[in-house]
């Protein structure tokens, strides 16, 4: 019998119950809830009566709707405020803790989980949000669920689930200088497609992978799902363990030490079976920049636009044709002409202290340029921003003529007072740039924060390893 | 939930490829704390002219005359024929609420994206995935003929145009057998309570770091 893969494993340790049919009763150890997809469910639970199963299991925090100005007088907008109320209200009332909007604990969602420890290795994490894909960096099984479903864990602390193929993405060799784990699933994404990992699960495996942080790997499954793949996983190594080794969800002592020993067996075995299995080359990973209206029309910087014409995009023409409508932008130009409005640094994708510190070392002792009408900052969490602010990156980004802003989703999704206006052009370090993602009619291009630092200072794309 | 088994409804086709989420139902109006009214925001982005914010007065909107659902001969559309890997992006069951809300009872796609696919089966909204030749000939009929009607049948699992030709489609059964019945998937697996404690109880001795209450 073949050997298993790591999502084999993750999965097996959670079947609760298996019907004939395949459909698997499995068993959810966090739940993560933020204030956008948690009121109808926590509605749910109590028209019928019913109490969370486990609320140890949950961790709830408002990211989507904060504002990410001076937040001593709330929330400004009435809609936002009761829904962030909402919250509390719900956390308060069935005993879930919850990091509320003036903690230092306070961040994204998929930010604190792991700066708490709060997730774990070889756990089940779920949360209301497709970018839950994130926390499989830690050999995690973590996906996004519906609200329907919010409550369903909620209740039962369970889901019906059927099992998804394994898909292996193995990104062998080194990467070079300057290439940052964000070029490298936007690589994949577009080597594969935004439907390319559609009923499976994302195993991201080779050398690059193994080479990457923490925080680099947390990057690259957090946008598994703009590969479609509703979960992304990474195997355990020394380098997860050090990450977690003191969080303050993490276990403690001996504790520590079995669960340490379990977690170092999650890997696919050698001769484990892939329904799919995906080789990139390290090596021929540039910077890339999406030029399009979805994560999969990406190119390196030096590329150009395509031109929708051409045969090979025959199939895509239609799309293609759309998108530059949309993006404003002609056929065959050159990605570093692309001049920009707007810098956005943060979101679930890149708005960790490295990502923070990439930036910060390319912007250093320059200026944004004039054209550049605004340049944010958003730190994921409270505890990262004051970690920056200890190392003085917060000076370097001030001083240069961003913004520094308190912790939250912001204008990754626009959904409090961060957005673009119609027609305005932002390199962001988000992961979806769908037309209006950032605000109405407005443009986004997805790039590492490293090139958006580099398009900030120079007003347009330009290729950070020769910046 | 509601149950689904059989509908004869009007179709109207949207071709797109990679429909995100966003685009179904915008963010802005992710801020309610409810689970209905989202149907006057489906399509949002699309459908009108002027901007679009929560607690507007939906009679004082300009339509966009181009998009396809304000066209006159679409009016109480039930089944959208939508492109591929409908419904991708974002988690937001908003989505699905809005398409129901609006009146749709059946997305036919040549693929859905996981979650989107997932979520509707719990609000009863059928997706149901055909090859993409045949959902592209679909489309064509219904652009060519005004009032074109499918007739969707869960328990045979088949649509049938209005000339006769009838397709299949597969549905996982143990879905297939909630939506028929309008199981509420809760109350399904809480008879199954004393299994959860069980694995729990088995859970906690061989990792009982999963079990610690938070510091």
């Amino acid at each position: 019998m073949a050997g298993k893969t790591l999502y084999d494993k993750v999965w097996d340790a959670h079947v609760v119950n298996q019907q004939e049919d395949g459909t698997v009763l499995l068993y959810i150890d966090r739940h993560l809830v933020h204030e956008v997809t948690s009121p109808q469910a926590f509605e749910g639970l109590q028209l019928a009566g019913r109490k969370p199963w486990r609320t140890a299991s949950m961790l709830a925090v408002a990211d989507h709707n904060v504002p990410t100005t001076d937040r001593a007088n709330g929330i400004e907008d009435p809609v936002s405020r009761l829904q962030v109320e909402t919250l509390d209200a719900n956390c308060e009332t069935f005993g879930v803790t919850e990091f509320k909007m003036n903690d230092l604990r306070q961040g994204i969602v998929h930010v604190i989980g792991p700066e708490q420890g709060a997730t774990l290795p070889g756990m089940t994490v779920v949360c209301g949000d497709s970018h839950t894909s994130t926390h499989g960096a830690f050999g995690a099984l973590a996906f996004g669920i519906g609200t329907s479903e919010v409550e369903h864990v909620m209740a039962t602390q369970t889901l019906l689930q059927k099992k998804s193929r394994n898909m292996l993405v193995s990104v062998d060799g080194e990467v070079g200088p300057g290439v940052t784990a964000k070029d490298i699933v936007l690589a994949i994404i577009g080597k594969i497609g935004t439907a390319g990992g559609n009923g499976c699960t994302i195993e991201f495996g080779g050398d690059a992978i193994k080479a990457l942080s923490m925080e680099g790997r947390m990057s690259v499954c957090n946008m598994s799902i703009e590969a479609g793949a509703r979960a992304g996983m990474i195997a355990v190594d020394e380098t997860t363990i050090e990450y977690l080794k003191g969080r303050p969800f993490a276990p403690k002592g001996d504790t520590w030490e079995k669960a340490k020993a379990a977690w170092l067996e999650l890997k696919s075995d050698d001769d484990a079976q892939f329904d799919e299995v995906v080789r990139i080359d390290a090596s021929s990973i540039e910077p890339q920049v999406s030029w399009g209206t979805s994560p999969e029309m990406v190119a390196s910087v030096n590329a150009q636009v395509p031109n929708p014409a051409d045969d090979e995009y025959a199939n895509k023409r239609e799309g293609y044709e759309r998108a530059l409508e949309y993006m404003d932008l002609q056929a065959e130009t050159p990605l570093t002409d692309i001049k920009l409005d707007r810098v956005f640094i943060g979101s679930c994708t890149n708005s960790r202290i490295e990502d923070l510190r990439a930036a910060a070392a390319v912007i250093k002792e320059r200026k944004v340029a004039d054209s550049i009408k605004q340049a944010l900052v958003v730190p994921g969490s409270g505890l990262v921003k004051e970690q920056a602010e200890k190392e003085g990156l917060d000076k370097v980004f001030i001083e240069a003529g961003f913004e520094w802003r308190e912790p939250g989703c912001s204008m990754c999704l626009a959904m409090n007072a961060d957005r673009l206006e119609s027609g305005e052009r932002c390199a962001s370090t988000s992961n979806r740039n769908f037309e209006g993602r950032q605000g109405q009619g407005g443009r986004t291009h997805l790039v590492s924060p490293a090139m958006a630092a580099a398009a900030a200072i120079a007003g347009h794309f330009v290729d950070v390893r020769h910046f | 939930m509601k149950p689904f088994t059989q509908m004869n409804g009007l179709a109207v086709p949207l071709m797109r490829a990679n429909v995100d989420t966003d685009a179904i139902i915008p963010k802005q109006f992710l801020k309610s704390i409810k689970r209905s009214g989202f149907g006057v925001n489906l399509f949002d982005e699309w459908r009108y002219l002027d901007a679009g914010f929560p607690g507007q007065d939906s009679s004082t909107r300009q339509p966009n005359p181009d998009f396809v659902l304000n066209a006159d001969r679409y009016k109480g559309a039930e089944v959208l024929i939508a492109g591929e890997n409908f419904g991708c992006g974002s988690s937001r069951e908003h989505a699905v609420w809005a398409l129901d809300d609006y009146g749709f009872r059946s997305v036919i796609a040549p693929g859905f994206a996981d979650i989107f696919h997932n979520n509707s089966f719990k609000s009863g909204l059928l997706p149901i995935v055909l090859d993409k030749e045949i959902v592209e000939s679909l489309a064509a009929e219904c652009e060519a003929s005004e009032g074109y009607q499918l007739d969707i049948d869960l328990n045979a699992q088949t649509v049938t145009t209005p000339s006769g030709q009838v397709y299949p489609f597969e549905v996982d059964s143990f879905r297939k057998n909630c939506l028929l019945n309008g199981f509420d998937d809760i109350e399904l697996t809480l008879q199954q309570r004393f299994r959860i404690e069980e694995y729990e109880d088995a859970r906690r001795k061989n990792a009982p770091w999963l079990f610690d209450v938070p510091s």
